[in-house]
């Protein structure tokens, strides 16, 4: 069987400019261009472009999207006016995460879907699956590119690029460049201010390097995970998962239960009553160690209790940071556990997420 | 890539420089290149015996923890304090401030076998 290897337009562009790549499912991507440190540092103080071309553009129109969306997707959609952008998930019949994405109300009857790139196929397939009259799908992942302009200075970079201030957080909106349409979201996995930029492939290296050239520094999936990580957003496929519903994970906010009915309704209704078996908790190192990673034992008075799904040195914090399930009565701020990595047991304690608040942080 | 000429190597990147019947190892200036971003270092234990070819003691970067290996057989006498609090050293000086330990060979005729800098030259390409 071939090995399939999937690369964004920016590859060559981005292999001159010094980046180091990985597999990142079937895509090669950039992990980092000098340091993962320096990067990450570059968005928390100035500011950082990101390739997210790899991730999936689904968009759905037609008079019954709306309420078809609000079938498919478990936050309420009545909360989002045009040109807003919302925070939802595709939920499977047992209230598991399918997908974690962002929408974007374009038009009354238009949205466009920001999935993750591993699930591409799956989310188009289910959504497929259940389409209604009335109801367009149309999955542009493969002709749109993508990138994130993350930090204190985006607000002056979008200025240069567009020419006007930029909206608010959780904004989306249809601008002009090079007579091709962008879309612009004030949206991020960061926690700093900045925006996603949404086009056709076409104008994916005028964008990159016109952020590069405003003074945005290139930023791999490196820094990405290190940012997220300390911000505590979750990763699907390490942090979320289809046997994990949003109320374990700690985003039942995120979840409409008022809904009449939504796909995953009726499952967490049920596990709302009986209490969640788990909770994602946030976890901090309290004692010198090396870097807490994915599926590390978590220990209560020397008794396995849970496994880490995502850890790493937080640069921000100068500490080791992990998430993990866990039991609901440990999963309280305050919290002693230890942390078996690789054999020795290091003293970690359950904080509130997140576990780094950036400076011009905004509640969502 | 700085391969210092008054060096061994061994083909896993560690480099080695006698001091009598002594010897200081850590790791090139390719390897830390390779790793970036070294944020902790877990050293051997003063009077712990390694083995050639063995892993003595492990470094961390963001992304991955990495073996590294003896390029000698002996005793650890001494570790390098300074990376507890500074584990970059061995990114920002990875032949002079940045070293690992300090080894007593039983057997310093072993170095003899350890690759010259011309070699690991060659390796690194």
């Amino acid at each position: 069987m071939p090995e399939i290897i999937r690369r964004t337009a920016l590859f060559d562009l981005q292999k001159s400019q010094g980046a180091r790549c990985i597999k990142f499912g079937d895509w090669e991507m950039p992990v980092q261009f000098t340091s993962i440190l320096d990067e990450h540092q570059a968005v928390r103080t100035s500011c950082g472009v990101f390739d997210i071309s790899h991730m999936g553009e689904i968009f759905v129109s037609g008079p019954q999207a709306m309420r078809w969306l609000q079938h498919m997707l478990a936050n309420d959609l009545a909360k989002c006016a045009v040109g807003d952008a919302q925070y939802t998930f595709l939920l499977n019949e047992r209230g598991g995460v399918i997908d974690d994405l962002i929408v974007y109300r374009l038009a009354e009857d238009n949205f466009l879907l920001l999935v993750n790139a591993a699930k591409i196929e799956e989310d188009a397939a289910w959504l497929d699956g259940h389409r209604e009259e009335g109801v367009t799908i149309d999955d542009r992942s493969e002709t749109m590119g993508a990138i994130a302009v993350q930090g204190p200075e985006a607000p002056r970079i979008f200025r240069e690029l567009f020419g006007g201030e930029i909206p608010s957080r959780n904004k989306a909106l249809a601008l002009h460049r090079c007579s091709a349409m962008v879309i612009a979201a004030t949206t991020g996995y960061t926690g700093e201010a900045g925006f996603e930029l949404f086009f056709p492939t076409s104008l994916a290296a005028d964008l990159w390097q016109s952020a590069i050239n405003a003074g945005a520094k290139p930023c791999g999936l490196g820094a990405r995970d290190t940012l997220r990580l300390e911000m505590c957003y979750p990763l699907n496929g390490s942090d979320l998962s289809p046997d994990r519903t949003p109320l374990e994970a700690g985003l039942g906010i995120f979840v409409a239960l008022d809904k009449p009915d939504f796909i995953g309704r009726d499952a967490l209704l049920a596990q709302r009553e009986r209490g969640v078996p788990a909770k994602l908790a946030a976890l901090r190192m309290t004692e010198k160690s090396p870097p807490p990673r994915a599926h590390y034992p978590v220990l209560a008075d020397g008794k396995r209790v849970g496994e880490t799904t995502s850890g790493a040195l937080a640069p921000s914090l100068g500490e080791g940071v992990a998430l993990a399930y866990l039991p609901p009565d440990l999963a309280k701020p305050g919290q002693s556990l230890t942390i078996d990595i690789r054999g020795r047991n290091f003293a970690a304690v359950v904080e509130k997420k997140p576990l780094y608040r950036p400076s011009l942080w905004l509640p969502a | 890539m700085n391969v210092p000429d008054n060096l061994k190597y061994t083909e896993t990147h560690e480099w080695i420089r006698l001091e009598g019947d002594a010897g200081i190892v850590g790791i090139t200036d390719h390897a830390q290149n390779e790793l970036t971003d070294i944020v902790y270092v877990d050293p051997p234990k003063v009077g712990a015996k390694v083995t050639a070819g063995q892993p003595a003691a492990v470094v961390e970067s963001v992304k991955a923890a990495s073996d590294i290996y003896s390029p000698v057989d002996g005793e650890v006498i001494e570790v390098n304090a300074a990376l507890a609090a500074d584990p970059a050293l061995v990114n920002t000086s990875p032949f002079a401030d940045g070293w690992l330990f300090k080894v007593r060979l039983t057997d310093p005729s072993q170095v003899g076998a350890l690759k010259s800098p011309e070699d690991y030259r060659t390796q690194i390409g």
